[in-house]
């Protein structure tokens, strides 16, 4: 059965409308995230109306921590820290706005991942195979991976809406970048004619979705981490810490960090073995310490110790964050340099 | 994974001399969670040279190139094994370290755990309201009653103990999640495992590879190979007793585009002195496995076959590999031919390129498919003198050496067709016949990594319950209710939990564990169950739960 070229084509139009949408729910939770409740109008309405001292609240609201207020401490914005609790008025504080564009942002989100599970799905039934045999492809599954572990963390934590903003930015990216890597609809080679195929490089495709996601968290959390100690110490944090104020706190960003990459890595861990099984199939052996297998061990190593460091003295807290974005570059580099620059066993990229 | 994990460096008793004193702080050092964490880092680090750098265990022609292109620095490099990172001494240090770490991590971790298993669950705080979650219940049952309904409630899961208190009291106390560290240790203990058998595999294992044209075989042994290279402990002449008795055919299929669909190579083998011929079709991804070895399909080219008819002499069919230069299978290789006996220069060589599916242009061929549908073979031929001392050298081209030193003469050179002979001065005539196709066949054997994927799968199912098992501690005191108390309840149920890993809410998992012991005490008589809660809350959560 040869390529379907007209399937193929529907899949690359679906990939420009995913990455419209994408672009859309960008604007929409940039949007809340200067609207809602935790937007810098937010936070300036309600200092003016302390300043008013307009105290008639029934009850106390932590700024920013309206729409929280049912969640467990950790994943509320925890203002606490830096300023004193203030009361304010909570009608002011609805944040329609803000929600408003939440909501278009989520479900511009939902619009956009159908449009890209159709584009992956739709690629795979043109070529009759996997939609992820060469770098195109891949990139494309992890992007939809990285939105649909979003997704699911909003399903379960609501409240982390307003940081939408900086999840769908690296997809957005990743869907630009799939354009720039992209390859012709086109069969297999025999070498990846394998239900390994599925197997391994869907499971590494999960585990490096989940752990995109843990490193943009990670970056968040350096950024909290500094702006906490510019407030406890009492100086104003510089313009880059400042952005910190109207994230989540530290404590809660390393823990979900470390949730995510504790997530993560067996299943990232059972993709290098999946490999080696595959390897073991294909190569005639397990390990052959190919550039792509040396920088998988690598990246295995370095997330390894995120999580050993992470529960030893002294290597808590930013140690341990730059360990994660380490395993992330590693990891990175795999795909990029690994695939594009080093020849090697796994140059399917399907560039040239 | 917080205090689990934390090494536990065990009291040790401090010897006053000076060497052992020492040696006994290194150890602990090197055991110690900090040293682990500098070794897995430097780990990582010593094997970036070996994908930067060419290796020589994957390709040593690139490895010298390199050393010729860049030479002192890529002498030192050489010199300090970059050019072999992962059998370097260096390396070898770092995970041997790493080694020496883990196991003196691990020995005390697996008493300090077989001691916890057997140890009962502490004993309840006294202040269980100052405990993160806290809730407070009441019952119409004595507190015996109450202690066993609870218990039997919590037993599935939890492992509980009952202690009387003073007062009359009773406080259960009740811990779950100890498959945790038993997780962690099983991911640890097979990681050694499947570094000792990583070890045991290199020393016992080998692997040949050869270039098989279709017609021929070979047997497993070292000679047959074209390369073959075996751990130390592998003795030469105690190979597997097999015989790849012929490459029966090669089959590869294209698509319309030229790229390839399928390669197939169909052997017939044999196993033992005697054994029946049998007859497999070996693909890519889809090895030939015997008992203990795999033969595996690696690569394939065209091996063309030519007549040579010198005057005077017997005519001369040879069939030899040739190499693909391209992925349309334009290939290069070499007859050769020696020349009559005591003669010193009555050699004949052929440089050939054989193109599956020509074009010419300006006298140049190149293919334009690698399935050969118009196969030329462009012939180069020499006389002179081939091999001056009987060395070994490549089958795949002439030395290029006498051909600079004039020791080999060009004397005809012609394009030839399918069946097209070409004429030299000296009267021998060179008849293009056919071809017939080639694959590269490896054969490898490796005893011990059916065990190492067992071990892989055990570090899997280790790292699962490592990181996704919950470690929980649950106390419920059960007072008699004062005589004040107004309402119906005989006992007063106040239960408090603790969290000792992160993961999950735990604030969710303790109102749902409340909820239900709540319903253990209330169903059945004695009734009268009476719903208190220290917060506000809490209460609304568990009525929450009830409905």
């Amino acid at each position: 059965m040869a390529v379907n070229t007209g399937l193929a084509s529907l899949s690359e139009g679906l990939w420009t409308a995913a990455t419209g949408t994408y672009m859309l729910a960008v604007v929409a939770y940039t949007g809340e995230y200067a609207f809602g409740r935790n937007g810098r109008i937010a936070r300036t309405s309600a200092d003016r109306t302390v300043q008013a001292g307009a105290v008639a609240s029934r009850q106390p609201a932590l700024v920013g921590g309206g729409e929280t207020a049912g969640a467990s401490d950790h994943l509320r914005p925890a203002e606490a820290s830096d300023q004193p609790p203030v009361e304010i008025d909570p009608v002011r504080q609805d944040g329609t706005a803000g929600r408003r564009w939440g909501r278009a942002a989520v479900g511009l989100t939902v619009l956009a991942a159908l449009f890209h599970l159709a584009s992956v799905a739709i690629r795979g039934i043109a070529v009759d195979r996997v939609p992820w045999g060469n770098m195109y492809e891949f990139t494309l599954v992890v992007g939809l991976m990285a939105t649909v572990a979003w997704l699911a963390t909003l399903v379960r934590m609501p409240q982390l809406r307003y940081l939408g903003l900086f999840v769908m930015m690296p997809v957005l990216l990743v869907m630009f970048l799939a354009g720039t890597l992209y390859t012709k609809a086109s069969k297999l080679v025999p070498a990846l004619q394998s239900y390994w195929l599925a197997i391994h490089v869907s499971s590494v495709a999960v585990a490096e979705g989940i752990l995109l996601t843990s490193a943009a968290i990670t970056a968040m959390y350096l950024v909290r981490a500094r702006f906490e100690r510019h407030a406890a110490a009492g100086t104003a944090p510089a313009r880059f810490a400042a952005l910190g104020s109207r994230l989540p706190a530290a404590a809660a960003l390393d823990k979900a960090a470390y949730r995510t990459v504790a997530f993560a890595f067996p299943i990232y861990t059972a993709g290098v073995i999946f490999g080696a099984i595959w390897a073991e199939a294909a190569w005639g052996r397990y390990w052959g310490w190919d550039p792509k297998e040396t920088w998988a061990f690598i990246a295995w190593v370095v997330y390894a110790m995120y999580l050993h460091a992470r529960a030893t003295a002294g290597w808590k807290g930013n140690r341990a964050a730059y360990i994660n974005l380490l395993g992330f570059a590693a990891m990175t580099f795999n795909f990029f340099v690994v695939n594009i620059v080093i020849s090697g066993l796994h140059s399917y990229a399907g560039l040239s | 994974m917080t205090a689990t994990t934390i090494r536990t460096v065990p009291p040790a008793r401090q010897p006053r001399t000076g060497l052992p004193r020492l040696a006994r702080q290194l150890w602990r050092r090197l055991i110690s969670m900090r040293t682990a964490l500098v070794l897995l880092f430097l780990l990582a680090l010593a094997a970036v040279p070996g994908s930067l750098l060419p290796q020589r265990p994957l390709n040593p022609p690139k490895v010298q190139a390199y050393i010729a292109s860049h030479g002192a620095w890529g002498r030192f490099l050489d010199r300090i094994g970059a050019f072999d990172v992962f059998g370097s001494i260096w390396f070898s240090a770092v995970y041997l370290l790493l080694f020496a770490s883990l196991i003196g991590c691990l020995v005390p971790r697996i008493a300090v755990y077989a001691r916890a298993l057997r140890a009962r669950p502490l004993k309840a705080p006294r202040h269980l309201d100052r405990l993160a979650e806290h809730a407070a219940l009441g019952t119409g049952l004595a507190p015996d009653e109450a202690a066993a309904r609870i218990s039997r409630t919590l037993r599935p899961r939890w492992r509980t103990e009952v202690r009387a208190e003073d007062g009359g009291a009773l406080a259960v106390s009740a811990e779950k999640g100890y498959s945790r560290e038993a997780g962690n240790l099983l991911f640890h203990v097979s990681l050694l495992a499947a570094l000792v058998l990583i070890a045991a595999g290199r020393l016992l294992s080998y692997e040949g590879s050869i270039v098989v044209t279709e017609g021929s075989g070979f047997c497993n042994r070292p000679i047959s190979y074209d390369t073959f290279s075996a751990g130390r402990l592998v003795q030469a002449g105690q190979l597997s007793d097999f015989c790849i008795d012929q490459l029966e055919e090669f089959r590869a299929s294209y698509r319309e585009d030229g790229s390839p669909a399928q390669f197939q190579a169909r052997v017939a083998y044999s196993e033992g002195l005697a054994g029946p011929s049998r007859q497999h079709v070996i693909e890519v991804n889809h090895p030939l496995r015997l008992d203990g070895d795999r033969v595996y399909l690696l690569n394939h080219g065209y091996s063309p076959t030519v007549t040579i008819t010198r005057p005077g002499r017997t005519p001369v069919t040879d069939t030899e590999p040739f190499l693909p230069e391209d992925a349309v299978l334009t290939s290069e290789g070499a007859f050769k031919l020696p020349g009559r006996d005591g003669s010193s220069d009555d050699d004949l060589g052929l440089s050939a390129i054989f193109a599956p599916t020509a074009v010419i242009t300006g006298g140049v061929v190149s293919s334009i498919s690698p399935v050969a549908n118009a196969p030329v073979l462009a012939v180069l031929a020499y006389t002179g003198v081939l091999n001056p001392n009987g060395q070994p050298q490549s089958v795949y081209s002439l030395d290029p050496k006498q051909i600079a030193a004039g020791k080999l003469k060009q004397v005809a050179a012609k394009n030839l067709g399918l069946g097209e002979s070409m004429r030299l001065p000296d009267g021998t005539v060179i008849r293009f016949d056919g071809y017939r196709q080639w694959a590269n066949l490896q054969v490898s054997h490796d005893p011990s990594q059916t065990a190492l994927l067992v071990a892989a799968v055990l570090m899997v199912l280790g790292l699962l319950g490592s990181l996704a098992v919950r470690r929980r501690r649950l106390w419920v005191r059960i007072a008699p209710a004062g005589p004040e108390s107004a309402s119906a309840a005989r006992s007063v149920v106040s239960v408090g939990g603790l969290a000792r890993t992160d993961g999950g809410n735990f604030a969710a998992e303790f109102t749902a564990l409340v909820a239900q012991l709540s319903a253990a005490l209330d169903s059945g008589p004695p009734d009268a169950p009476a719903v208190r809660s220290s917060t506000d809350s809490t209460a609304d959560k568990i009525g929450a739960g009830r409905d």
